[in-house]
């Protein structure tokens, strides 16, 4: 088996022709993503080469308060995007900043004491960076799903705080239910991993020339690591949040009619 | 039994929907409250209810303000029933249950079968799906909700809107026996002509003034 992974600088530039393919789509179907596309592709390759080096920067370093650092910066990144994606939900940075730090922290932290990975910045870092990541798009969805349930439900919600119901009561499923549509992703993509797609984790192992057994270890920890994540991560979020969707008075207040 | 309103203002950004409005009902009392749609009379009604603020003025319940009571003790005692109400959870029982669970007690089958049975429900409709029911049947159950622990004051914004001649005479009927027998206040908005020409006070809400008089 091969092990050379490098791509020579030639082949990089070779390879952007598959980004005319997507133009070429968008212009003759009249999507009017071409400008769009154009700006995420350049967005995308300047943000890797910054990371490119700055990770090379941080593994040659080896100190364990630059790694510590790094990994905050990636959270703060993701609690960042996820209060965007909130929708007005007061306070959402912090929720998301404080979540993504506790499943963050949890995760990792059981990774490292089981000795799955060691505390090295070559392996926190990417993983602080899937963990924060996909718990990230967990609470995004949790967020989105808490605004569109409380917009949907909000008469029901009004009638049972009339008759004297706790916001808690007054709830009911919302926050459960927001929580099963920030896990159910997770669940749904970890059930058809080898059989639809060689998740990442194993596609870079295996393409770097790691024994296929060895890289599924890896691999069967991440879903792990993954569920575990995404369910901290929801869980904090929706019963964080839906807090927000009161006030002092315990009267309904939809971030999107303030 | 007093609730006094004391000079409520109601604004949205630059537009005031009604000003320095003040009344008060007793024990019996049976106000009816008319004006023009988006005059702000629900408006009104959920501030008494508390489930809006005002943007100035107080509600007071036997002379104290409505917020120095504990909130669902104050829900539960002026108690507001809706238009086309909502039910929830998946049958009658859930929403017979929820006036019990606000009062940490036990749900009382004797109790919500009795209520039923004043609303003409059939008794084996404690477990039917909310889903098969009518609109009538819903509202009716809607109102039980709120008359299940009789309150002292009971709000009422336009409960008989889109129902039938039979199901407004249920509704009413047991409103009425219950306000003979318990003595609270009941302030209904509506556009009911029957409900009207009944009215013992009337209050009209029109370009922000609120006009109170004897019918």
């Amino acid at each position: 088996m091969s092990t050379n992974i490098d791509v020579s600088n030639l082949s990089l530039v070779l390879s952007f022709g598959l980004v005319f393919i997507s133009l070429a789509i968008s212009y003759q179907q009249k999507l009017n993503l071409e400008k769009e596309t154009i700006i995420s592709v350049a967005r995308s390759i300047i943000q890797l080469i910054i990371v490119g080096f700055l990770l090379k920067f941080v593994f040659q370093v080896d100190n364990v308060w630059l790694t510590l650092l790094m990994s905050a910066v990636i959270i703060f990144n993701a609690a960042r995007n996820a209060k965007y994606r909130s929708q007005g939900i007061p306070g959402a940075f912090q929720i998301a900043a404080v979540g993504l730090t506790i499943s963050t922290v949890i995760t990792v932290g059981i990774l490292v004491m089981t000795k799955v990975i060691e505390f090295e910045p070559y392996q926190l870092i990417p993983v602080t960076g899937m963990v924060a990541g996909n718990s990230m798009t967990a609470m995004g969805l949790v967020f989105r799903n808490l605004n569109q349930q409380f917009n949907d439900q909000q008469t029901i919600v009004q009638e049972r705080l009339a008759l004297g119901a706790t916001p808690k009561l007054a709830t009911g499923s919302i926050a459960k239910e927001a929580i099963r549509t920030g896990m159910q992703p997770t669940i749904d993509s970890v059930r058809t991993y080898g059989l639809v797609s060689l998740p990442g984790m194993m596609t870079g192992l295996i393409m770097a020339g790691v024994d296929p057994i060895h890289a599924i270890k890896y691999q069967i920890v991440v879903v792990f690591m993954l569920l575990s994540a995404t369910g901290i991560a929801s869980v904090y979020a929706s019963y964080l949040a839906t807090r927000k969707f009161y006030n002092q008075h315990w009267q309904l207040v939809l971030p999107n009619q303030k | 039994m007093k609730l006094t309103v004391e000079n409520l203002q109601m604004k949205y950004d630059q537009t005031t929907l009604f000003d320095n409005v003040s009344f008060s009902v007793q024990d019996d009392d049976w106000l009816t409250i008319t004006g023009e749609s988006g005059s702000g009379k629900s408006t009104l009604l959920k501030i008494i209810a508390g489930l809006v603020d005002a943007t100035a003025g107080t509600v007071k319940l036997n002379d104290k303000a409505q917020w120095d009571y504990e909130i669902s003790d104050y829900r539960q005692q002026v108690s507001y029933a809706v238009q086309s109400a909502q039910l929830f959870g998946e049958t009658i029982r859930d929403n017979l249950d929820l006036p019990f669970v606000v009062r940490d007690q036990e749900p009382d089958v004797e109790r919500q079968l009795t209520l039923m049975h004043a609303m003409e429900l059939p008794e084996d409709y404690l477990d039917k799906d909310i889903h098969e029911l009518s609109g009538g049947q819903k509202q009716r159950v809607g109102v039980a909700r709120n008359l299940i622990f009789p309150p002292k004051v009971l709000l009422l914004d336009e409960i008989m809107t889109g129902l039938d001649g039979a199901t407004k005479t249920t509704i009413w009927a047991l409103i009425k026996q219950m306000q003979e027998k318990y003595h609270f206040a009941v302030l209904s908005v509506t556009h009911d002509s029957d409900e009207i020409n009944q009215a013992q006070w009337m209050m009209h809400v029109n370009d922000g003034k609120v006009v109170l008089d004897e019918h």
